[in-house]
């Protein structure tokens, strides 16, 4: 951006540096406060995640200014950024850190962080993918990749069902192309199961009832 | 030698030539491989994004069940599989509250779980199970002549894998000496391939899997070796869309049970080697087994 150094120009400046008090405070320590998270408070900004990291030339934050970032408390450019979503989860960070933190850990534990409190890019599709997951496994129990990732080009993407043509044909043609759903047998089991963790606080609504 | 077998997804979908040529090869070495009954998803990399207790809960059935089937050891041949699995069993290990979340939720099922059942890479059963001896007592076939490029990909050998080396691993390596194959230095061959990235961000995903095709190609590899569905696919699917962007980079990759399976003398048809995008060429010169 150049500057308008008119004299009639509008005196609009914006700060690029935040001030503390623009801070969550606490964020950094939430975050290492979830298990496998908690080693982060032993790292010495080294960098050798960035260096590692495949993706870190697309991020718009590296994963070292990420660590930096959670554990000064910025929470809003941590959860917003797409670094997170740009984790690949090909845990070469967290075998090369020499302060042995779980990097990619904790950018799951930031993933969890934003899809909860619904702080990503609008249809950004990394996320829409992962909704789309869970929901095809908690109702059918297994995943069947061709109509899951149908479903996420209608909602995310639908440009990419017409540049993705020919490899439907390939699929089609090589028998890959599955349109039968995949599901378990004890599907309402694995529900009920997977239900028990939404109700951390009182898990005993069942002796209420037998009271009342 | 009989060990519990989770397949995974993809294994039942678009990695389907993986299973269809990681049973009849390990069948070929008296190994029993027996399905785990009513397996569900893993989770993979997704679910622990979204919930980390659900994704424990989802994996740990898995492993219960491996458990009330009888003392065998689980063999998963699919890279996220093998590494949520493992991974659960280090976060049921370290972390109590976890561990008593994931037993209320598995005894709604009547199921349990006590964290014996080792859960172990095809690699890792045919290499220090099996024996290489034994393999290449089964080589009918050698792949003498045929230059190929081990890729093993992230998950397995990052972060959990104690059967080799994270970074320079070497066992696919040796595996396909066995077979009579040439193994080209391939310094690539645990980076990662895009993941899902390919098809949600291509601009990013797709550049790593090109890089891979591309230094296999320089590297002189006729194929590429790999051992993930989600690396195959990203290896061999997306041609078209790679080519348009910065050039073709053609070069065939098959599971390296598909090149057992040739080895051993299994026809290619039943090997599912008619399902990759982009062919593997018959066998270099040699003459041909006698038709049956």
């Amino acid at each position: 951006m150049q500057a308008d150094l008119r004299p009639d120009a509008p005196t609009k400046v914006r700060r690029t540096i935040k001030y503390e008090s623009e801070r969550v405070k606490g964020f950094g320590r939430e975050v290492m406060a979830v298990p496998g998270c908690d080693q982060l408070v032993r790292c010495i900004q080294c960098g050798t995640c960035s260096g590692t990291c495949p993706l870190s030339v697309y991020m718009d934050h590296s994963p070292r200014q990420i660590m930096a970032l959670v554990r000064a408390d910025f929470k809003d450019e941590v959860l917003r950024s797409n670094s997170i979503w740009l984790c690949a989860s090909c845990y070469a960070c967290t075998v090369e850190c020499p302060r042995e933190i779980r990097i990619t850990d904790i950018m799951y534990a930031l993933k969890q962080r934003a899809i909860k409190e619904r702080l990503y890019p609008k249809r950004f599709p990394i996320p829409v993918l992962a909704r789309e997951f869970t929901n095809m496994v908690r109702t059918k129990g297994r995943i069947t990749e061709t109509l899951l990732v149908m479903r996420l080009f209608m909602k995310a993407n639908l440009g990419a069902v017409l540049s993705s043509w020919r490899q439907g044909i390939g699929l089609l043609r090589t028998g890959r192309f599955v349109l039968r759903q995949e599901r378990i047998e004890h599907r309402a089991e694995l529900a009920a199961m997977l239900a028990t963790t939404d109700n951390h606080a009182e898990p005993a609504p069942k002796h209420n009832q037998e009271a009342a | 030698m009989i060990y519990s077998y989770f397949p995974g997804c993809s294994l039942k979908g678009l990695g389907r030539a993986y299973e269809e040529s990681l049973l009849p090869v390990m069948r070929h070495l008296g190994v029993e491989l027996v399905e785990l009954e009513d397996w569900n998803c893993c989770g993979a990399t997704a679910y622990m994004s979204v919930d980390e207790s659900k994704a424990c809960v989802l994996a740990a059935r898995n492993l219960a069940i491996a458990e009330k089937a009888g003392a065998h050891d689980l063999v998963t041949p699919c890279s996220a599989c093998y590494l949520v699995l493992n991974k659960t069993k280090h976060q049921l290990h370290d972390s109590e509250q976890m561990r008593s979340t994931v037993q209320r939720a598995l005894a709604t099922a009547g199921l349990t779980y006590g964290g014996n059942t080792p859960v172990r890479h095809p690699l890792d059963v045919l290499v220090h199970d099996v024996g290489l001896d034994v393999v290449k007592e089964k080589v009918v076939r050698p792949l003498k002549g045929l230059k190929v490029a081990p890729y093993y990909g992230c998950q397995v050998v990052r972060p959990y894998a104690t059967f080799d080396d994270a970074w320079n691993p070497t066992t696919m390596d040796r595996l396909l000496t066995t077979l009579g194959a040439e193994v080209v230095d391939y310094p690539l061959k645990t980076k990662c391939c895009g993941a899902s990235l390919t098809g949600t961000l291509p601009e990013a995903g797709l550049r790593l899997s090109y890089i891979l095709l591309k230094e296999a190609i320089r590297r002189g590899a006729d194929v590429i070796a790999t051992i993930c569905p989600l690396c195959q696919f990203n290896l061999d699917a997306y041609h078209d869309k790679l080519a348009k962007r910065w050039g073709p980079v053609r070069i065939p990759t098959v599971y390296i049970t598909q090149l057992m399976g040739l080895a051993f003398g299994i026809p290619a048809k039943e090997l599912g080697l008619n399902r990759c995008f982009v062919p593997m060429k018959p066998l270099p010169a040699e003459p041909a087994p006698a038709p049956a």
